[in-house]
This record gives C-alpha cells, sequence and structure tokens, in this order.
C-alpha cells in the first residue's frame, strides 16, 4: 500500500469562475481524510493564493500535491513571465496586476505574503521570460 | 438522546427507490439501499431538501399534532413571524393571534418579539467582538449544524446568542407560571413551526443544555385550522403583538442582518448557496465584514418546507405588514442577558472520516481514488449513490460493494459469460 498520495491539478487559463476549485477540491479531500481543522485552514488558503496568481499571472498552469502522513506538498509550476524581483513580490501590496484584474477585487497584492505566512516552507524559483515554480510545504498537525 | 438526530423520515411504502433524493441532498446523506432511501443521520443536517423534492412524498418530517395541546394545564402559542406571510390581505397579525387563541391557546408569546431582543443584543456583541468578524447568525439550525460537521474553522465565528424561539419559550413559561402559579412542567410550550429543523433543535439543542420548547407544530396543519377562525375573530381582535418591522424582518431573508443597523453584512440564502458562502469564508475570500446571516431555505424562513405560501409572496406580505409598524416594540431588560447566551460549547463532530490517523486515511483515500479511477464517472446514481466518488467512498467505509456499480457489474457479467462460452466450445 502506498504511504502517499498524489493529486494533479490543472488550472485553466484567465477563468475566474473556475479559480479556486483545485484548492476547493483539495481542502474537501484533507477534510475527508479527517484532518486537522488548522491545517486543513493553512492549506486551503496558501493554495487558493497560489492558484489564483497562476490564473491572474501566468496563463495557468498546473499543481501537483502529494499528502505524506508528515506534510503536504504543493508544487505549482506554470509557463508565465516570471517574477523578475522576488523579494519586491513578497512585500504586502505590491501588485503589477492589470486593471482588468483589479476590477474584479483582484490585485491587491500578488498574495506571496499570505503563502509564507500559511506554509511552513515556501520556496519560489523563477525565470523572467520562463516561468514560475512555488513549492509549499504545510506540516501536518496532530 | 442520540447525538445525531433527525427529524426527517421515510415512508417506505411510499419511495420507489429513485434518484431524486441522492442527487440532491446538500450533504449526501442518502442512499438508495435495496430499493428504498436509507438517511444517514451523522450526515443529515434537517435541510428539508429532500422533503421538497421528493416526486412521491416519501419524506416527511416529524412534528407533534395539535391533540399535544390536551396534555397541559395551560398552554402558549409561540409563532413564528413567517406564520403571518401566509395570509391573504392580512393587515393586523393580532388577528392571527387572536385566532391562535380561539384554536385553545390560552396565551401567546410572538417568536418575532424576542427576535427583537435577540438583535439588541446581537448588535451589541458584533460592536464587541471584532476579532470574531465576520460573526455567522445561528438562528437557522441547520446552517450551525452544517458548521459543527464540515466547517469546523468557522466554529468561533458563530454568534453565542440563543435563537428567538428559544428565548420567547423561556420568557414565555416564566411570564404563564407568574400568572397562573401553575409549575413549570403543566405549562406546554408550543412553537408554529415553519421548517423541520427546529423539531431537531429542541430534540437535540446545539449550543444550550435543553430547550424549553414543549412541543412543535407544522405551520401547514396549523394554517387550515386558522383561517376560519380568523374570520370569526375580526370583530373582537385581541391586542397580543408585541413585535415591531424588526422582529417581523426575521421572518425572511435579510431581516436578521438588517436588524443591526449596519451596512457590512452579506446574507445568503438556500442551502447551496450556504455552502459556497461557507467555504470562500473558510478562505479568508471576505475582509471587512461584520455580520453573515445563513437561512437554509430560499427566501429564509418563509420558504421552510412546513410552509405553505410561495416563499416569495410570503416576503412581500410580511413587508407590508411591516410598513405601518413601530421599529421594535421589545426591549432587553437589565439582568436578562446572561440566561440568552449559549452555555454550551459548540465542539467540532467530523461526521465523516476516512481513517483514525493519517496513516490509515492516506491508505483509504488511496483505495478511494484507485475506484474512482475504475468507474465510468456518469454519477448516474444506479448503485444508489450520488456519484462515483462517493461509491467509492462508501467501499472504502465497507457499506457498500464494488459491484453495486451496474457498469463494473456488467463488465463482470461479460467475463463470465466469455468464459462460460469457452467451456461449452471446449465441450
Amino acid at each position: 500500500m502506498s504511504d502517499k498520495i498524489k493529486v494533479f491539478y490543472e488550472v485553466p487559463a484567465d477563468d475566474f469562475t473556475r479559480a479556486g476549485e483545485a484548492s476547493s477540491n483539495l481542502k474537501s479531500m484533507l477534510k475527508k481524510m479527517g484532518m486537522n481543522p488548522e491545517t486543513v485552514r493553512k492549506v486551503a488558503i496558501a493554495m487558493y493564493e497560489g492558484e489564483i496568481n497562476m490564473v491572474i499571472h501566468a496563463s495557468g498552469g498546473t499543481i501537483d500535491v502529494t499528502v505524506s502522513q508528515e506534510e503536504i506538498e504543493m508544487v505549482l509550476k506554470d509557463q508565465g513571465p516570471g517574477i523578475a524581483d522576488i523579494e519586491m513580490a513578497m512585500r504586502a501590496g505590491y501588485s503589477t496586476a492589470p486593471d482588468k484584474v483589479r476590477s474584479l477585487g483582484f490585485g491587491a497584492g500578488m498574495g506571496l505574503p499570505n503563502m509564507k505566512k500559511y506554509s511552513d516552507e515556501l520556496k519560489i524559483e523563477s525565470q523572467v521570460g520562463i516561468g514560475t515554480t512555488v513549492t509549499m510545504k504545510v506540516k501536518i498537525q496532530c | 438522546m442520540s447525538k445525531f438526530f433527525t427529524s426527517v423520515h421515510l415512508k417506505e411504502d411510499l419511495c420507489m427507490g429513485c434518484i431524486n433524493c441522492i442527487k440532491r441532498c446538500p450533504t449526501q446523506a442518502i442512499r438508495v439501499r435495496n430499493g428504498k432511501a436509507v438517511i444517514t443521520k451523522e450526515f443529515c443536517i434537517d435541510c428539508g431538501e429532500c422533503i421538497r423534492l421528493c416526486p412521491h412524498h416519501a419524506k416527511e418530517a416529524t412534528y407533534d399534532s395539535p391533540e399535544i395541546m390536551k396534555r397541559f394545564e395551560y398552554t402558549v402559542a409561540l409563532p413564528a413571524p413567517s406564520l403571518y406571510g401566509q395570509f391573504n390581505h392580512l393587515d393586523d397579525v393580532n388577528i392571527v393571534l387572536t385566532a391562535l387563541k380561539k384554536m385553545g391557546f390560552d396565551d401567546v408569546y410572538e417568536v418575532s418579539g424576542a427576535a427583537e431582543i435577540v438583535s439588541e443584543m446581537s448588535r451589541k456583541y458584533v460592536a464587541e467582538h471584532k476579532e470574531k468578524w465576520p460573526i455567522i447568525s445561528t438562528a437557522c439550525p441547520s446552517v450551525v449544524r452544517l458548521i459543527q460537521v464540515r466547517f469546523p474553522n468557522l466554529i468561533e465565528h458563530l454568534l453565542p446568542i440563543c435563537a428567538p424561539v428559544d428565548i420567547a419559550a423561556a420568557t414565555a413559561r416564566k411570564l404563564a407560571m407568574e400568572k397562573t402559579g401553575l409549575p413549570a412542567e403543566k405549562i406546554g410550550i408550543i412553537f408554529i413551526s415553519p421548517c423541520p429543523a427546529k423539531v431537531t433543535a429542541v430534540k437535540a439543542p446545539i449550543g444550550i443544555q435543553k430547550s424549553e420548547i414543549d412541543a412543535v407544530l407544522a405551520m401547514k396543519e396549523v394554517y387550515p385550522i386558522l383561517l376560519p377562525l380568523m374570520m370569526q375573530s375580526i370583530d373582537d381582535v385581541e391586542e397580543l403583538s408585541i413585535s415591531g418591522r424588526i422582529g417581523i424582518g426575521w421572518g425572511s431573508t435579510g431581516g436578521e442582518a438588517g436588524s443591526l443597523l449596519s451596512e457590512s453584512y452579506l446574507a445568503a440564502d438556500g442551502i447551496e448557496n450556504v455552502i459556497r458562502v461557507l467555504e470562500d469564508l473558510e478562505d479568508q475570500k471576505f475582509d471587512q465584514l461584520e455580520f453573515i446571516e445563513l437561512n437554509a431555505c430560499a427566501g429564509g424562513c418563509v420558504g421552510g418546507v412546513l410552509t405553505v405560501e410561495n416563499p416569495y409572496v410570503a416576503k412581500v406580505k410580511l413587508k407590508r405588514l411591516r410598513r405601518y409598524l413601530p421599529v421594535a416594540c421589545s426591549h432587553l431588560e437589565s439582568g436578562d442577558e446572561e440566561n440568552r447566551i449559549w452555555t454550551d460549547e459548540v465542539k467540532y463532530e467530523p461526521v465523516f472520516k476516512l481513517g483514525n490517523d493519517m496513516k490509515e486515511s492516506i491508505t483509504n483515500m488511496s483505495r478511494v481514488e484507485e475506484f474512482c479511477e475504475k468507474f465510468p464517472r456518469l454519477d448516474c446514481g444506479s448503485c444508489g449513490a450520488p456519484t462515483c466518488k462517493a461509491l467509492a467512498e462508501d467501499i472504502v467505509r465497507g457499506v457498500a460493494h464494488e459491484q453495486d456499480c451496474i457498469h463494473i457489474l456488467r463488465d463482470y457479467i461479460h467475463k463470465l459469460s466469455d468464459e462460460l462460452s469457452k467451456l461449452d466450445t471446449k465441450k
């Protein structure tokens, strides 16, 4: 029997009606597994922020989730524009979102600070013009 | 009383074993087994959707018969504000209240009066507990139950104030005891309810030890009794009403939130919409909201399954009734606040668990995923579960079998007949 569960999600580009589908699907799965509510909350918020980022900035992407006994790992990959200055993007409120997106109420900063706040480990690898890979880990509390 | 009480029941002889209820139950609490619907008590939140949509009328709510009044020496009727929305051309709620007395009740105490007290307490609570914003209303028992079993992270946002009907019951009993000198048990406090969830809230309350309500009558059964009595009451209407616009507004969506006199609220109704709001709230998609009013029924309490009028028409009728009323008629008296807040902590009840520890859960969740791969993903419901995924979960929990899926069974039979024919040719 496997001691890990792997789930794969595709995040469609520019479809705001479906943004959040992956995180809500994962949330429902974790709840059914009897995961501690605080852990579920952290994963749901961190993943939602990441998912929305991919929709707004990177014309979609993919998410690989691995649930083990100790932690939940989320790897969000996109072939978007990349982040030129990660440090700047980590600042609360910093945003390059276009008007179309802001008019929808999004774009109040990249959500990276929120992703950092709710994950126990956050790694961002990005190359301008090639894409971004965000890896987040949330430890499972008992 | 079992921890998981539900007031929705199945009339087995009427159930055809169709898939209408399993497909539309918002908590996936129903399965068809051996040709009949079975409700899993742990999952049911008494929203009444299955009662509303069953084409064979095989689902019913449990409630008391008006006969129950005879059991008590003195009875007080507690009409829910939604009751006033059931009648045509009503311009004075006192006609309904007088008719209730003619029906045999010794007195009436309007739930809408108690609602005004809850509004007053809520205004204070919301202002003093910014750290808990948005605060979620707790007047709809289905919503409270849903949060308790499915949204553990939102429990801390629940408004810890007793529902209007519970406050009305306690006050009515106290007043009746003072007036008659009778002991508490000889007084019958009887609620006239728009929904089955309130029946459950009486039998298995959340947030309080015991409900003060002795019996619950269905609005739809009281309605035909009241109609002729209202005609008789027109000439000698008693002044019994203790509520104003705020209290009566509670009968439909937005009434409770509107009574907080703040613009920063959201009011959602209909169980599917409620679930969406709770999901989004859990992901912290709302900020700067002070209050969230949630009602399981479309339109609010006027949409309850035990009402008779179209909820949207009833809402208009309530609006018309409220027009010339004072803002509020019932007010909080000092020293009363304490008995009106929740005494019991609401604890998370994880009713759906695939394992007792992470290891077991991971193993079981992998099995669910494996079964899902095998199934055709038609979500046809022929197996008795609402979706292929639900069947997979049932199998892993040991309450269903792989061959409950007719598509898997068909493949199995094909394989079997192939092998049989091979045996045949060998002969």
